[in-house]
């Protein structure tokens, strides 16, 4: 019986190819525009994820308070209270931390051999390395001996050596002139890619010692990088470090700290909360072209109950029975939007795959639990929209629909 | 309304009537009601001894499909379906096998006087003659209580409607039951008994005029 309903359902399909086709374009367009807007907002988002994370994982950074002491406050950031006494003391006194990094950073103009440049200036320790996840290509990060003698030594990031020195050259050991002060290059970093406005590539690493002597001048960081041992260490961390540092800076309870610390999985939640509203924002546009589909199957439906009333009414007459004229009637909905989810969650695939191919800096990523919304979504718009006009069919008077020219 | 009014007659087994009269005098109506598609506001049918009257939507589908079977004037074949098809339409959804459902058109096929070799056409590349013994075949398949033909020939010319008469008239030898609803005296006058309508009720019933066919 149930075999009858399925065959009676395919047969009238096929009678009518061009207007069951172009009926299941209409979810399939619906259902893959679905599949990969949401592919890529996922994308975007695991893209912005691995990027946050590039910077170091499970990294914490302090960076000074405000300026205060006088009635105009100059906004975070802006004093100088951090020392590199106060990572010492981070490093000694607070648990569960892979390593500690204080870093002095400015522009400068930096020449080398008629090349000039202006780029960062980074003057850092060697633990540097670890908290920001980053790797030599050529030559040596400077040694601990370097930066106790505040030797005159630098490591250039790709991009600053790629402006310096052109690209793929490895200058390990040639000179690059820093606020008139010679230092040698000892190593060449590994690319890393850009990740935003502090691209690591486009730098120039010295001793922090070197820094402060002949650089920046004064005692002061401007930020220290803490890299926790594992991510659900870093709460228990970062209220390690605002104790030490408040201890040290003299912050009772009441006063405000003079220092500020940025926490990676607070900038990943927001992040990814932005861009889950994207994703959003994304698929209810494309849930809208879904919906334009299935009222498309429900006027195909409708149509089709017209132009079929005259069969209907032989069907009826020849003591078939309502339920199945129902059955048959929803049951061609539900394969056309089955055929539209199936065909549309392929295009969607292969869309996705274009458009990431395209456009480089698009990533998509289809998740299993699209594909099942989609194909969810398909099956209820089916049943939804194909209802009403199989009860339509199904309640027409065989008398009058014999009759219906 | 009223559509008819005050009818009373009792069609025996095997018998061929003719229900004649012009348009309008409720005879549309009175094959609604004979074929169980329709029910009475009052009064009573009695089908095969079944009170039809009293019967909901499913009852009469089973009625329909099991006692009735319908030859209609514009034939009502499914388009562009083989005549097998078409024939086996009535069974369909329920729990006969397919095989048994091929068997029994095949024979209805030839029973209604079909051409063996047209069995796989399409319903559209036939004759009206041919079409109309497809839609009688499709009638006969269940072997129902009453045959019910509504101006069987309404579409045919007179050759074509001479041969499907005949048919009909050799379904009533082989012991059918058909009642037959026309407004042209000529094809009334196969049957074998005749009731007139006018304005709604039996202006005559003759069982005396079969002129034509010489049964009785």
């Amino acid at each position: 019986m149930f075999l009858d309903v399925f065959k009676e359902i395919i047969w009238s399909l096929s009678a009518n190819k061009v207007r069951s086709g172009l009926t299941v374009l209409g979810i399939v367009i619906g259902i893959a525009s679905v599949i990969t807007m949401v592919a890529i907002g996922e994308g975007a988002k695991n893209e912005i994820e691995k990027n946050i994370e590039s910077i170091g994982s499970n990294l914490i950074i302090v960076i000074p308070g405000f300026q205060r002491g006088s009635a105009v406050s100059q906004g975070r950031g802006s004093s100088q209270t951090l020392t590199v006494e106060d990572a010492d003391s981070i490093r000694k006194e607070v648990p569960n931390v892979k390593a500690v990094a204080p870093e002095i950073s400015r522009r400068y103009q930096i020449s080398a051999k008629g090349n000039n440049t202006n780029t960062q200036v980074i003057g850092t320790v060697g633990e540097y390395l670890i908290a920001r996840n980053l790797s030599l290509n050529r030559g040596n990060f400077f040694s601990e001996q370097q930066i106790k003698g505040s030797a005159r030594v630098a490591v250039l990031g790709s991009v600053a050596r790629d402006d310096l020195f052109g690209v793929n050259t490895y200058p390990v050991g040639q000179y690059i002139k820093i606020k008139n002060t010679e230092f040698q290059i000892i190593g060449i970093m590994q690319a890393k890619g850009g990740s935003g406005f502090s691209n690591p590539d486009d730098a120039v690493y010295v001793p922090i010692t070197s820094a402060q002597h002949y650089l920046s001048g004064d005692a002061y960081v401007n930020t220290i990088s803490v890299a926790a041992s594992s991510r659900s260490s870093m709460s228990l961390v970062q209220a390690s470090i605002e104790r030490v540092l408040s201890v040290r800076h003299g912050i009772s309870a009441s006063s405000q700290p003079d220092f500020t610390l940025m926490n990676q999985n607070d900038i990943i939640a927001t992040a990814t909360s932005i861009t889950g509203t994207f994703t959003m924002l994304l698929s209810s546009i494309a849930g809208i072209s879904l919906l334009v589909g299935g009222i498309g199957i429900m006027n195909m439906m409708l149509t089709t109950v017209t132009e079929r009333t005259r069969e209907i009414g032989l069907r009826k007459a020849v003591g078939i029975r309502k339920i199945y004229i129902h059955l048959q009637f929803l049951g061609e909905a539900v394969v056309l939007t089955f055929l539209g989810g199936l065909l549309g969650i392929l295009l969607g695939w292969a869309m996705s795959a274009i458009i990431t191919h395209i456009v480089s800096s698009l990533s998509a990523e289809i998740s299993f639990s699209a594909v099942i919304l989609a194909f969810g979504v398909s099956a209820s718009v089916g049943i939804i929209f194909g209802f009403y006009p199989a009860r339509k069919a199904a309640k027409l008077s065989p008398i009058e629909a014999l009759r219906y020219e | 309304m009223i559509a008819l009014n005050q009818i009373s007659f009792q069609v025996g087994r095997g018998e061929f009537v003719a229900i004649i009269g012009p348009s309008g005098s409720g005879k549309s109506t009175l094959m609604h009601i004979l074929g169980a598609l329709d029910t009475p506001n009052s009064g009573e049918y009695i089908l095969d001894g079944k009170a039809v009257s009293s019967m909901n939507d499913d009852e009469l589908s089973e009625l329909r499909r099991e006692k009735i079977g319908f030859v209609f004037q514009s034939f009502n074949l499914l388009p562009r379906t083989t005549v097998m098809r078409n024939v086996m339409l009535p069974l369909l959804y329920s729990n006969i096998s397919v095989r048994e459902r091929e068997e029994r058109a095949y024979k209805a096929l030839l029973y209604a006087g079909m051409d063996e070799g047209k069995f796989n056409n399409l319903s559209n590349q036939l004759s009206g003659g041919q079409m109309q013994r497809v839609a009688i075949a499709r009638a006969l398949i269940n072997n129902p209580a009453l045959i019910l033909a509504d101006e069987p020939t309404g579409n045919l010319d007179t050759k074509t409607s001479r041969v499907v008469m005949e048919t009909f008239c050799n379904l009533h030898q082989k012991g059918h039951t058909i009642i037959l609803i026309t407004h042209e005296k000529e094809i009334a006058e196969y049957a074998g008994r005749v009731i007139a309508m006018r304005d709604g009720s039996i202006e005559r019933d003759d069982t005396a005029s079969f002129k034509k066919t010489g049964v009785d």
